[in-house]
């Protein structure tokens, strides 16, 4: 009904007009959990896929804190490096997200299997004791367009009450030494204690067989000695 | 002009990106210290330069899957009629060349006509109303539209001053096609005498860009007998006119 009044006012055969700005950031709040989690969110992949991993942690204020209503969301490559979005320049990787799977480190060999269902994007919110988990594939190395390779990371935006703007970092990989050593980002951060803050820590426990760890630590300090390196984006 | 125009690969054998543009002075400062949260939560460190690679050009592209077909309307999803003034609430998403954002998700969540949220933390003394939860969802249509039912939400009290209410206000969570383009942001609503001790509006720091925050009443969109219409574009940042160069980023490997 609406929909066609709004059409009948032609407004879509006006040619683009460049707006004033765009809109500012405001506040998350402390109600998203209204409308933002999903029951799958956590699960960029399901629980029991091959390969899957666990990144856990917690988000803490500058008080030490645990901060209870954050929500923590994380966009990723799949295992072999590739998006399946239109401005990866490398081209569609396919309905299986893996593509050449086995050929990256860490991947998990070929096959048609229930990993099949990677979204690349995790959502979970914090529970009463500031912790997040996310179930995901490790993402693969990536190219950089200046030249070089980024180390496997995960991009991360933090929402919360108190942040006027999502704030956002990065997941590394602690037993990705080499990969990280090399990395463009990683290696603009001048202080050795503040890249540290970047990287996630295998749990001690159950591998995959092959060596590499399931389940890693990655806390988000809001503040303090300790403070995370967030990014201006 | 919407010439799309790319990053040049140094020495990758021809990777090119887009960058995205990183607009100055219109997001609030996360130290805003008139709002007493982001004391212990707002980072105290500057902020370090992300280049616009692969992971932040791209993001998750989520679609129909997410939505069902009564997502939009909030009045319609209980046994009975939500109690408050009905409103229509549409408009687009662009970005800031004025291009549409097509079949993008769009989420809200908001109080009810009394300003009392459905959720377990608010212990404000108003009623909630059993035929509201506040949360909608849609997909944008391929002219970056998007279009909710809905009731116009309460002012409520809290306690970061003496005598703090929010103006009213309905949550928006935007993904756009890049992880550069995320953005939640709150739709205000014209008028409202709250404005000028709000210090969550407030904190954006250029009054035009807070104006861009409130929605415009519009009698062509309101329907007859119905609801009251206000029409509220969504502008996220578009892509970077000028190459971006990342030998800096090459000369700090080298250095290491």
């Amino acid at each position: 009904m609406s929909g066609a009044a709004a059409r009948q006012e032609g407004r879509e055969s006006e040619p683009a007009v460049r707006p004033d700005g765009v809109t500012p950031s405001q506040t998350v709040g402390p109600f998203f959990a209204i409308g933002l989690p999903w029951p799958d969110g956590p699960f960029v992949v399901d629980e029991g896929a091959p390969g899957a991993i666990v990144i856990a942690g917690r988000v803490l204020d500058g008080a030490g804190d645990p901060v209870p209503d954050a929500l923590v969301e994380t966009w990723q490559a799949g295992p072999d490096g590739r998006f399946s979005h239109p401005d990866d320049p490398r081209g569609d990787a396919g309905d299986d997200p893996r593509g050449v799977a086995g050929t990256v480190p860490g991947s998990t060999g070929g096959g048609g299997s229930p990993a099949a269902r990677f979204r690349g994007f995790g959502r979970c919110p914090t529970d009463a004791g500031g912790r997040f988990r996310v179930v995901t594939l490790r993402p693969g190395p990536l190219p950089w367009p200046g030249g070089g390779t980024e180390a496997p990371h995960l991009d991360v935006s933090v929402f919360a009450r108190g942040l006027l703007d999502r704030v956002v970092t990065r997941i590394y990989f602690a037993d990705e030494r080499d990969a990280n050593a090399a990395d463009p980002v990683l290696n603009s951060i001048a202080d050795p204690a503040r890249r540290e803050t970047l990287i996630a820590i295998p749990e001690p426990g159950a591998g995959h067989g092959d060596e590499r760890p399931a389940a890693y630590r990655f806390d988000v300090r809001l503040q303090g000695a300790r403070e995370t390196v967030f990014f201006d984006l | 002009m919407t010439t799309e125009v790319s990053q040049r690969a140094g020495g990758s054998g021809g990777l090119r990106v887009p960058a995205y543009q990183r607009p100055a002075g219109v997001h609030p400062p996360l130290d805003t210290p008139a709002y007493r949260s982001s004391l212990l939560r707002a980072p105290k460190r500057p902020l370090v330069p992300l280049p616009h690679a692969l992971t932040e050009v791209t993001g998750p592209l989520l679609g129909a899957e997410r939505v069902s077909a009564t997502d939009a309307d909030l009045t319609t999803r209980h046994g009975g009629e939500p109690l408050g003034e009905r409103i229509i609430v549409t408009g687009r998403v662009l970005d800031s060349d004025g291009r549409p954002v097509p079949d993008t998700l769009v989420e809200i969540w908001q109080a009810n006509a009394a300003g009392r949220y459905a959720h377990a933390v608010d212990d404000h003394p108003a009623p909630l109303d059993p035929n509201f939860d506040g949360a909608g969802r849609c997909i944008t249509d391929s002219e970056g539209r998007y279009r909710f039912v809905t009731i116009k939400p309460g002012a409520y009290p809290w306690r970061n001053h003496l005598n703090a209410w929010r103006p009213a206000h309905i949550h928006f969570s935007l993904f756009g096609r890049a992880f550069t383009q995320r953005l939640v942001t709150q739709m205000y609503f014209p008028g409202d005498p709250l404005f000028a001790q709000d210090p969550i509006f407030n904190s954006v720091p250029d009054p035009a860009a807070r104006k861009r925050m409130i929605a415009r009443f519009d009698l062509d969109l309101t329907e007859p007998e119905w609801a009251l219409g206000y029409q509220w574009d969504i502008v996220l940042r578009g892509r970077e006119q000028t190459v971006f160069e990342h030998a800096g980023q090459r000369d700090a490997r080298g250095g290491r």
